[in-house]
């Protein structure tokens, strides 16, 4: 099967910065790819690339097999974009954000309102359609720009980091949203910050750092190689911290680390070492202020795959 | 965000879109623009300060060069200085007007909202046409005021109402064309603040080295070449014509001259800072 989204070896430079380094991405119809990378990593570069925006120096990419340069009107019929800073037009209104982009794409002006009251509703913003978009909050303007990106009901939709700055409710809120798209045949093309995002929704996940692809798996198989999820634990009473220490230790299969105040915390194989984990709390009657099973941080990620910390945290240093 | 809803997001079909040639059709081009031009006019109608410079700007400036300096550039006659001012200030302050749109252009592709553009199948020129369209309304609204007020302080057409119409139609058509020089800047600068900086280093020059307030003929010779050439001059002398009397035909004729130049400059000037702004 042929990919609907296929970029090879693309490079930009801005200055003296190289963006991209030449950067490899494909992805099947109907699934959701995930871009994973730290801030200055190169994502919005490529997508920028992909969305026709922005014209790579070197490497080709395709869109349901339009070149982006090419064919780049056929690319911009196929197309949605969500960008990182929600574009919309702060000085109207959410129906007359949507209905613009309807007519902009050849709608009669009755089916461009039709259009926006559905994905108004859909999105929640019914409410506020009447009300100038500089309004609206932070999460609403992320959604009213997704919206504005469905308009024309794309086979293909770039999402450049759409939760950046949303609180965990609204998080999962655009993570329905995305799940969605894909269940209706869009095919998904997201960027994200965040190990957790693209493992909740990407089929396959792209590592990118530095204008390069470091890694690409599924996201099982990229937790493989990252060392996988880790439990951890904390018990009521802390003079039991041993004990605590001894059943990770046999779950885990290796010696657990302090991962804060009276708090042990171990890698385990998958999922199913946290009913293992519980069940033998409970036989040696250890109860728990907290338990919990993590994915690794984007740093540990970087860490693994590059044997250094993330650019990001490098500066920072 | 419920199940059922989604299934009626789904469900619901409608004709779409796009037309099947892979250049967007002259009818569509036209629907674009229009569309496109709408929006700025509503974001104009939605910031009353955004026509200030079309509105109160133009009625202080013909109030403070009437009474400043009209009775001693006239000799005493304040009435008589007016019959020769406003026709100037009409096309001064349309030269001043097109100053917004390169600023309101900068700002919003600072903000990003040109990027959602640029990723839909439409003419890449589209925003900005749809942008100077809209700048007509803008443009009407300063000849209306302007001529309205000039009646209060006393000014009176002496030719006749074809003719008045007629000045008011070049001047509106040669603001469309001028300001695309605001588009073009509006493109490369790097904030709206500049686009303004930049707009009134030329703007200010052409409006004051020309025929709009003083006759010329007492200016050094260097000063009176660039007079001459100054396509401002033209429009005054041709709306000054066609709204207080004297000829127009070679001043008309230079002004079409000069509104072709402008496009041909201007327009492909600022469609490729378009195209290369990232």
């Amino acid at each position: 099967m042929t990919n609907i989204i296929e970029a090879e070896g693309l490079t930009k430079r801005f200055g003296k910065t190289q963006a991209l380094a030449g950067v490899n991405l494909s992805a099947k119809a109907g699934t959701v790819l995930g871009v994973l990378g730290p801030n200055g990593a190169g994502k919005t570069t490529a997508v920028r690339v992909l969305a026709t925006l922005l014209r790579a120096d070197s490497g080709r990419a395709t869109i349901a097999g339009y070149d982006v340069v090419k064919d780049a009107h056929k690319v911009r019929q196929t197309i949605g974009l969500t960008g990182q800073y929600a574009s919309v037009d702060e000085d109207l209104t959410g129906t007359q954000n949507l209905v613009l982009i309807g007519q902009l794409l050849n709608l009669t002006t009755r089916d461009a309102r039709a259009r926006a009251a559905e994905l108004l509703e859909w999105f929640d913003l019914s409410d506020a359609a009447g009300r100038t978009a500089k309004t609206f909050s932070g999460g609403m303007r992320r959604r009213l720009d997704l919206a504005a990106s469905l308009v024309g009901r794309p086979s293909v939709i770039f999402l450049d980091e759409p939760t950046t700055g949303l609180d965990p409710a609204k998080r999962e809120e655009m993570w329905e949203v995305v799940r969605r798209l894909v269940t209706d045949g869009s095919t998904v093309l997201l960027t994200t910050q965040y190990l957790e995002e693209a493992d909740a929704l990407a089929d396959e996940i792209s590592v990118i750092d530095r204008g390069k692809v470091i890694a690409h798996d599924t996201p099982d198989g990229l937790k493989r190689v990252i060392g996988g999820q880790r439990i951890e634990v904390q018990p009521t009473d802390i003079t039991r911290l041993d004990e605590v220490n001894s059943i990770l230790a046999r779950v885990g299969g290796a010696t657990p680390v302090v991962s804060g105040r009276n708090r042990l915390s171990v890698p385990v194989p998958g999922e199913e070492s946290l009913p293992a984990v519980v069940s033998q709390l409970g036989a040696a009657g250890i109860s728990v202020t907290e338990l919990s099973l993590h994915l690794p941080s984007l740093d540990e990620v970087f860490m693994t795959l590059t044997g250094k910390a993330t650019s990001a945290e490098e500066t920072a240093a | 965000m419920t199940t059922s809803m989604v299934k009626s997001v789904t469900e619901t079909t409608y004709k779409a879109t796009t037309s099947g040639t892979d250049q967007t059709s002259g009818h569509n081009f036209v629907r674009h623009v229009l569309a496109l031009a709408k929006r700025s006019l509503t974001k104009t109608l939605r910031t009353p300060e955004a026509l200030i410079d079309v509105t109160v700007q133009p009625v202080i400036f013909l109030a403070l060069f009437t009474y400043i300096f009209g009775g001693a550039i006239a000799g005493g006659s304040t009435g008589q200085y007016l019959q020769f001012l406003l026709p100037g200030l009409l096309a001064q302050s349309i030269a001043m007007a097109g100053v917004a749109i390169g600023q309101n252009l900068n700002a919003d592709i600072e903000k990003g909202v040109f990027d959602r553009f640029r990723s839909l199948p439409i003419a890449r020129s589209a925003p900005l046409v749809g942008a100077v369209v809209a700048d007509f309304v803008r443009y009407l609204i300063l000849c209306v005021i302007t001529l309205g007020f000039g009646y209060l302080m006393g000014f009176r057409i002496e030719t006749n109402v074809v003719a008045a119409i007629a000045a008011i139609a070049l001047a509106i058509a040669f603001a469309l064309c001028f300001c695309w020089i605001s588009v073009w800047v509006g493109m490369i600068a790097r904030t709206a603040g500049s686009v303004q900086g930049i707009m009134f280093l030329l703007v200010l020059p052409l409006s004051f080295g020309s025929n709009t307030y003083v006759n010329p003929a007492t200016m050094p010779g260097w000063l009176q070449a660039f007079v001459e050439i100054n396509p401002l001059s033209h429009l005054v002398s041709t709306v000054r014509g066609l709204l207080v009397g004297g000829p127009v035909t070679k001043d008309l004729l230079w002004t079409f001259g000069w509104m072709g130049v402008l496009l041909a400059v201007f327009v492909p000037l600022a469609l490729r800072g378009y195209r290369r702004r990232a």
